[in-house]
């Protein structure tokens, strides 16, 4: 028993080194977000406040076409409040009776309305970039949150010595090749909190953040709740079949 | 395999005429199996149960998936995100192709290390390699159905691998794709071989079942069982101990699902599919890693693909090339430090496939592709000259270690 528990630490440690060491590129500074661990929840209010920025600056130019306006509730949005935030935005809907499309509000049914029609309404709009959907973005991006918050927060006003960067691009430390399309998209106090945080581009940056991370995970909360109570049960159940096997096997060995 | 006698009349009834009582019990309850089997012997009912596991949310998974290149993608979300515990189903399924794979992946360098596929196991071994070749078919075409960036580029590269074949290798590719490229047709075929491939799979168990209880369990002595004496009931001794194995696997498990669930994947197939948009670099699942290493160690594209399908092919051939009639590495001194050798060079070969070809990485990888098929040899050469430690006369003998050394030698004749 003990040398098969060796033997199969040393392989789950291997296991574990060799993604490891095959993941590369600047290292990041973990930030310490509220889900981190196995006990780690989103904070709603810190998600309300991501939410205000995305709606006041990421969503000029990013879609986030999975998330439906009905989610908010999830933050702590009242149900007319949720109204409220949809109705904002028009839809294309129809055809009516008449056989004519219309544009109607959005409803809570609705997912975020998009800033362009297609895609290439919004290159045309950005300089011939194409800002990505935000919906999966702290999970399609190696590095996730922390990756995200490094480059919102990655931004120079003047490249190193002998980078050049061209017209319509702006240095970036995070971003691969750091040179990136976007530009500085926050700034202090661009955005006043109705809860008074204090709103530092840090600050702005870290909840926009946590809002984009509960776009891409919604389910983390509850994810992380039932896996510690699944896990205490499956440790338990083990526990009483391991007692279960030395009592049975007891006059074998 | 008939005759038994239940008390309960139903059971008694059933059972006169149509078995299935009488073949539970001989092959699941009194089936018996040799008593000093090592908790290395848990995975193959490990393996078993990751399986189950895969058929089960695989149904209710298929229940919300859609296989169209336009909706897929947002199909696979839609089951993320608004069926109920879809995210559970989805991120069980997902990481459970991988700890399929471990489970089959230890299971098999068991084998390897006590010399299961000698005779008579020999079929027995060779179902099992069969098992793990539909494996990969069926995980590599799962990997395809959320279409995202990786699933889209894994695809292409790896069904352009067959435009190697010469003369036919086009028009395959062409069969593989039901078209001229990577599209709507391949994933409704992947999808369809998906769901169908699984049941190949039992049926394989099934028979690797049959042949393991033909020829019975090795054990890690890789003696013959001698007699009653060396062996033990199946029920209740090894269902708990699997029980208790399936609890540990269970932790594990659920740990990464439930905790990060994210792993063992590529960021990369969160960005839905786009034939325009080739991904830096192309990483299949790491599950195929060493193959992808050997493929890319040779610099010719049709060598490449033999020396990949050539790497598992072998193995098929392994019970005639290894020449040593003793199983267990316990009593081959040599073998036992080949064996952990052959090991590392398939965990760097590993390593090698999940680099960029660049540098040492390239020369590194031709070496350990290199050591991996010198193994082969090796092996046909060691049988002839290593000499093998004593081997004990039982199974009983060394586990009731309080007899008398008489005990050993005495009545067990039997085979």
């Amino acid at each position: 028993m003990r040398k098969f528990l060796t033997s199969t630490l040393a392989a789950a440690l291997l296991a574990v080194a060799v993604p490891a060491l095959a993941s590369e590129g600047p290292a990041l500074e973990h930030q310490n977000w509220t889900w981190n661990g196995p006990f780690g929840q989103y904070d709603p209010a810190q998600l309300r406040r991501g939410f205000q920025v995305f709606r006041e600056i990421c969503s000029n130019c990013h879609s986030m076409k999975l998330v439906a306006y009905r989610n908010l509730g999830y933050l702590g949005f009242t149900e007319d409040e949720v109204k409220a935030i949809a109705a904002e935005k028009q839809v294309q809907d129809g055809p009516n009776d008449q056989g004519d499309m219309y544009a109607r509000p959005a409803r809570p049914s609705d997912r975020f309305v998009p800033p362009f029609p297609n895609d290439q309404a919004a290159r045309v709009a950005n300089n011939g970039a194409l800002p990505p959907d935000l919906s999966l973005i702290n999970k399609a991006r190696a590095g996730g949150p922390d990756y995200i918050y490094a480059v919102l927060t990655g931004f120079r006003d003047t490249p190193p010595d002998g980078v050049t960067i061209p017209d319509g691009m702006y240095y970036n430390v995070a971003f691969p090749g750091h040179q990136i399309a976007m530009p500085p998209p926050i700034n202090d106090d661009q955005v006043t909190y109705a809860d008074g945080t204090k709103a530092t581009k840090e600050q702005i940056a870290k909840d926009a953040v946590a809002f984009l991370n509960w776009a891409a995970e919604p389910e983390l909360d509850q994810r992380h709740s039932l896996g510690v109570k699944a896990l205490i049960f499956v440790f338990v159940m083990t526990l009483l079949f391991y007692a279960l096997k030395r009592k049975i096997w007891a006059n074998v060995h | 395999m008939s005759g038994q006698e239940f008390d309960n009349k139903i059971i008694q009834w059933v059972d006169e005429r149509l078995p299935i009582f009488s073949i539970l019990k001989h092959s699941a309850v009194d089936y018996p199996t040799p008593k000093n089997l090592n908790y290395w012997w848990n995975f193959g009912s490990l393996a078993g149960f990751m399986l189950v596991v895969m058929v089960a949310t695989g149904i209710f998974l298929a229940m919300g998936y859609a296989a169209n290149t336009l909706v897929a993608f947002g199909a696979v979300e839609h089951i993320m995100r608004d069926v109920n515990y879809g995210w559970l189903l989805r991120y069980l399924h997902m990481n459970g192709a991988s700890f399929f794979f471990i489970c089959v992946y230890i299971h098999i360098f068991r084998g390897l290390y006590y010399g299961s596929y000698k005779a008579p196991r020999e079929l027995l071994w060779a179902l099992g390699l069969l098992i793990y070749l539909v494996m990969m078919g069926t995980a590599f075409m799962g990997y395809v159905l959320p279409w995202g960036q990786m699933s889209f580029w894994g695809a292409t590269v790896i069904t352009n691998l067959f435009s190697a074949v010469p003369v036919v290798g086009d028009y395959i590719v062409t069969l593989l794709w039901g078209g001229f490229s990577v599209d709507n047709p391949t994933l409704n075929r992947f999808f369809a071989l998906h769901y169908l491939l699984p049941f190949v799979i039992f049926a394989l168990v099934f028979l690797h079942v049959v042949a393991l209880h033909t020829s019975k369990s090795n054990n890690p002595l890789g003696i013959d069982v001698k007699g009653p004496q060396d062996t033990i009931p199946f029920h209740p001794y090894y269902t708990i101990k699997d029980l208790f194995g399936i609890g540990v696997l269970l932790l594990f498990y659920l740990g990464v699902v439930f905790f990060a669930p994210n792993f063992f994947g590529e960021p990369d197939n969160y960005v839905p599919a786009n034939p325009l948009v080739t991904p830096p670099h192309i990483v299949p699942e790491w599950y195929f890693l060493p193959f992808y290493a050997i493929l890319r160690a040779i610099p010719d594209k049709l060598g490449g693909v033999v020396a990949m399908f050539g790497a598992i092919i072998i193995l098929f051939f392994l019970p005639w090339i290894d020449s040593s009639k003793v199983r267990s590495a316990k009593f081959r001194p040599i073998f036992k430090q080949i064996f952990w050798i052959f090991l590392a060079v398939c965990l760097v070969l590993g390593y090698c496939g999940s680099q960029p070809p660049e540098g040492e990485i390239v020369i590194v990888g031709r070496i350990a592709t290199a050591a991996y098929f010198l193994f082969f040899p090796l092996l046909w050469v060691l049988g002839k000259v290593e000499k093998p430690r004593p081997l004990p006369h039982s199974i009983a003998a060394p586990v009731l270690k309080g007899a008398s050394a008489g005990h050993a030698a005495q009545p067990m004749e039997k085979a």
